[in-house]
């Protein structure tokens, strides 16, 4: 906010004197542009990018080996080390025990914030109640909950970006399709969507999921696969709308192909709306994968995830560390993208334009 | 409105056939062969890896019969046909778990749903119409902020976090006991209980659960609301109601009130799969004998009628809701009766 106060240049159209430079300005410097005056958006934005982070530095913040180590006066990296192995270039030293390093003697080590990965099982000390040594308290197996939560963040992060992914190609596919070419094509495929509206989609999910084989890649596929119907249907109506304006009319009359019509014409003008239920399908992806870990199917039963947790919590009633940190996580993570996809659709919904 | 009636309902038997067709092939193509299941449950053992090359050959035996007895040993379309001319007297097969009509045990656990979700719709109307008519009338205003920025926030608390939380903190535990941790009536709950005392004791039970099926409604039923009153306050008529010097009351009441609640009708069908979704989740955690519940059960246990079923039932229903919402629509406004719905 205050930088773009600072700086004259970064302006919005309405006070440029000169049109051309309003066309000189691409949408989206021209969505980033106004999406920075709204705090909130903006808020919700940091908070996404922080996720990410962490999600992408996971083992740097949780982890029960240590960043630095200094073992019979020599220096080791361990977590540095472990991706060199992970990726089948380095070898794990010898000397090194590959489990435990706290039992290590004479040793001088730096550990992350949170020297726990969420597979180490305590079971000396099950559900403790948070304390400094486990800031989220422990679960009935003695494993970490900061550690489970900031490791599952990498699942839910994943599983809300592939989902909506898929959800993507096949909504934005579909309505192109039926969008463009109309008539008893997007007869036949409104109807497909008037069915797909009409299925109990989150019982279509869990029979799906349980039937398959527990996998977080086939989550993500079955929750992409059941949710693109919202997109289908922006991206129909907006094809319906382009495909009659001149520009259109003017490459079909020019021998362009429908393909490329459909895609290199009409579709980067009818993303817009596309965006933002995809940014809104991120958040709706997140929480129904966390519904389905609740559930116990889908994702592996070893996978630590912030509905698996949650799911301990619900049962374990005394243990409410459990049951209000990761669903706290949930609602934050959710509640970003939906305050970014809001800050999106104020921005890039022509009809909202000019309102503010 | 008898002919438009039947067109609608005309429109969705080609929707219904699809969606039966999409479950049907599901649970048909899926991996796990239920005879084999059922035999490798009835064996305690998995596959049958242990047992000798006779025994195989008996288990063989007795699951081509099992198949044979619920007809999967037809081809898939035969299947499927048999499968829907059954639908028509409501036979759905018997249950693979204990062989009982499917039938019959969704009509013991229908009630529950239902009442769960009438209440659940009705909560949702009664607290975001009005709450999106205030928003609307005192926009950006600090009491409309406030709404809005709680109507957001609700609509992104997981459904499973906020019913633990309740569970956990109100619900007995180590915290508050307000409210009871699951069932629909007490464990004295006598026939013999005055009317009062057995509503209030039902209200106690299903308090909880309604407001947790219902809280993601109304926080988006009243931002619709909200915009679509804003939009009618825009109009000219409006102006113009105002300008005859019409209290600002009746201008609400009767000007734009009326045409700003023709939208909320439609919304009616955009609830209904996400509270039958939401009531596979309240039933399990808070141990309701519904067809949420059932369903879930089903789905684990692999008992494919029962799911199918199931599946067939909650997309009648969503059915039946986009029909009741599109004849209140051509009941309140006359500008779209008897044509098509409008995307």
């Amino acid at each position: 906010m205050s930088r773009a106060q600072l700086t004259p240049e970064l302006r919005g159209p309405e006070n440029a004197a000169n049109a051309e430079d309003v066309v000189a300005e691409g949408l989206w410097s021209d969505v980033w542009r106004r999406f920075k005056h709204n705090p909130i958006a903006l808020a919700g934005f940091y908070a996404v990018c922080v996720l990410a982070c962490m999600a992408l530095f996971a083992d740097f913040i949780a982890n029960d080996k240590p960043y630095y180590l200094h073992y019979r006066g020599k220096s080791y990296f361990p977590i540095l080390r472990s991706y060199l192995v992970g990726l089948g270039i380095g070898q794990w030293p010898e000397e090194l025990p590959r489990i435990d390093f706290k039992k290590l003697e004479g040793a001088t080590a730096f550990y992350p914030p949170i020297p726990y990965r969420p597979t180490n099982i305590s079971l000396l000390e099950p559900l403790e109640p948070p304390s400094a040594k486990h800031w989220f308290g422990t679960d009935k197996l003695g494993r970490d909950v900061a550690a489970g939560m900031i490791h599952g963040s990498r699942i839910s992060l994943s599983i809300g970006f592939v989902a909506v992914g898929i959800a993507a190609l096949i909504g934005i596919v579909l309505g192109a399709i039926a969008g463009y070419f109309g008539s008893w094509t997007d007869l036949a495929i409104s109807r497909f969507f008037e069915i797909m509206l009409s299925i109990p989609t989150f019982f279509l999910l869990i029979t799906i999921a349980a039937l398959l084989p527990p996998s977080i890649f086939l989550t993500m596929a079955i929750i992409g696969a059941t949710s693109w119907v919202g997109m289908a249907r922006f991206t129909r109506n907006e094809f319906l709308r382009i495909r009659n304006l001149d520009y259109v009319t003017a490459a079909v009359a020019l021998g362009v192909s429908d393909r490329k019509v459909m895609f290199k014409h009409i579709l980067p003008n009818a993303l817009a709306p596309v965006i933002v239920s995809v940014v809104f399908g991120i958040g709706g992806a997140i929480l129904v994968e966390s519904s389905l870990s609740f559930l116990g199917i889908g994702v592996p039963a070893e996978a630590v995830t912030w509905g698996s947790i949650l799911q301990e919590g619900s049962t374990t009633t005394f243990a409410w560390w459990l049951a209000v940190f990761p669903g706290f996580a949930i609602f934050i993570t959710v509640l970003a993208y939906y305050l970014v996809g809001e800050g999106l659709r104020e921005v890039l919904d022509p009809r909202l334009r000019g309102l503010r | 409105m008898g002919s438009y009636l039947v067109q609608r309902m005309l429109l969705m038997i080609p929707t219904f056939v699809g969606i039966t067709l999409i479950g049907f092939l599901i649970m048909r193509l899926a991996p796990g062969d239920p005879a084999e299941l059922r035999a490798a449950g009835g064996l305690g053992a998995a596959g049958g890896a242990g047992i000798s090359l006779e025994k195989r050959g008996a288990v063989d035996e007795a699951m081509a019969q099992w198949r044979a007895q619920y007809g999967l040993d037809r081809p898939l379309h035969v299947q499927y046909l048999v499968w829907l001319e059954n639908l028509f007297t409501l036979n759905f097969g018997e249950s693979f778990k204990d062989s009982q009509p499917v039938w019959g045990k969704i009509a013991e656990r229908l009630p529950v749903t239902i009442k769960l979700n009438l209440w659940s719709i009705l909560i949702v109307y009664l607290v975001a119409i009005p709450l999106g008519i205030y928003s609307a009338i005192y926009a950006n205003s600090a009491g409309d902020q406030i709404t809005t920025v709680l109507a957001f926030g609700l609509f992104a608390v997981p459904l499973v976090w906020a019913a633990t939380m309740a569970i956990v903190f109100i619900c007995g535990g180590d915290f508050y006991y307000l409210f009871p941790p699951g069932g629909v009536e007490s464990v004295d709950f006598s026939e013999h209980w005055s009317f009062w005392r057995k509503f209030q004791d039902h209200a106690w039970h299903l308090f909880l659960p309604v407001v947790l099926l219902s809280y993601s409604g109304f926080a988006a039923l009243s931002r619709y609301m909200r915009s679509s009153m804003l939009e009618v306050l825009r109009q000219d008529y409006v102006q113009v109601a105002r300008a005859k010097g019409l209290k600002e009351r009746v201008v609400i009441c009767k000007h734009v009130l009326r045409n700003s609640l023709i939208p909320q009708v439609t919304l009616l069908a955009d609830l209904l799969p996400g509270l039958i979704g939401g009531s596979v989740i309240i039933e399990t955690i808070f141990s309701i004998p519904g067809l949420g519940q059932l369903g879930f059960e089903s789905v684990l246990a692999r008992d494919y009628p029962t799911v199918l079923a199931l599946f067939t039932v909650s997309a009648v229903l969503t059915l039946i809701g986009i029909l009741i919402s599109d004849l209140l629509l051509a009941v309140v406004d006359p500008r779209i009766a008897f044509g098509r719905r409008q995307q």
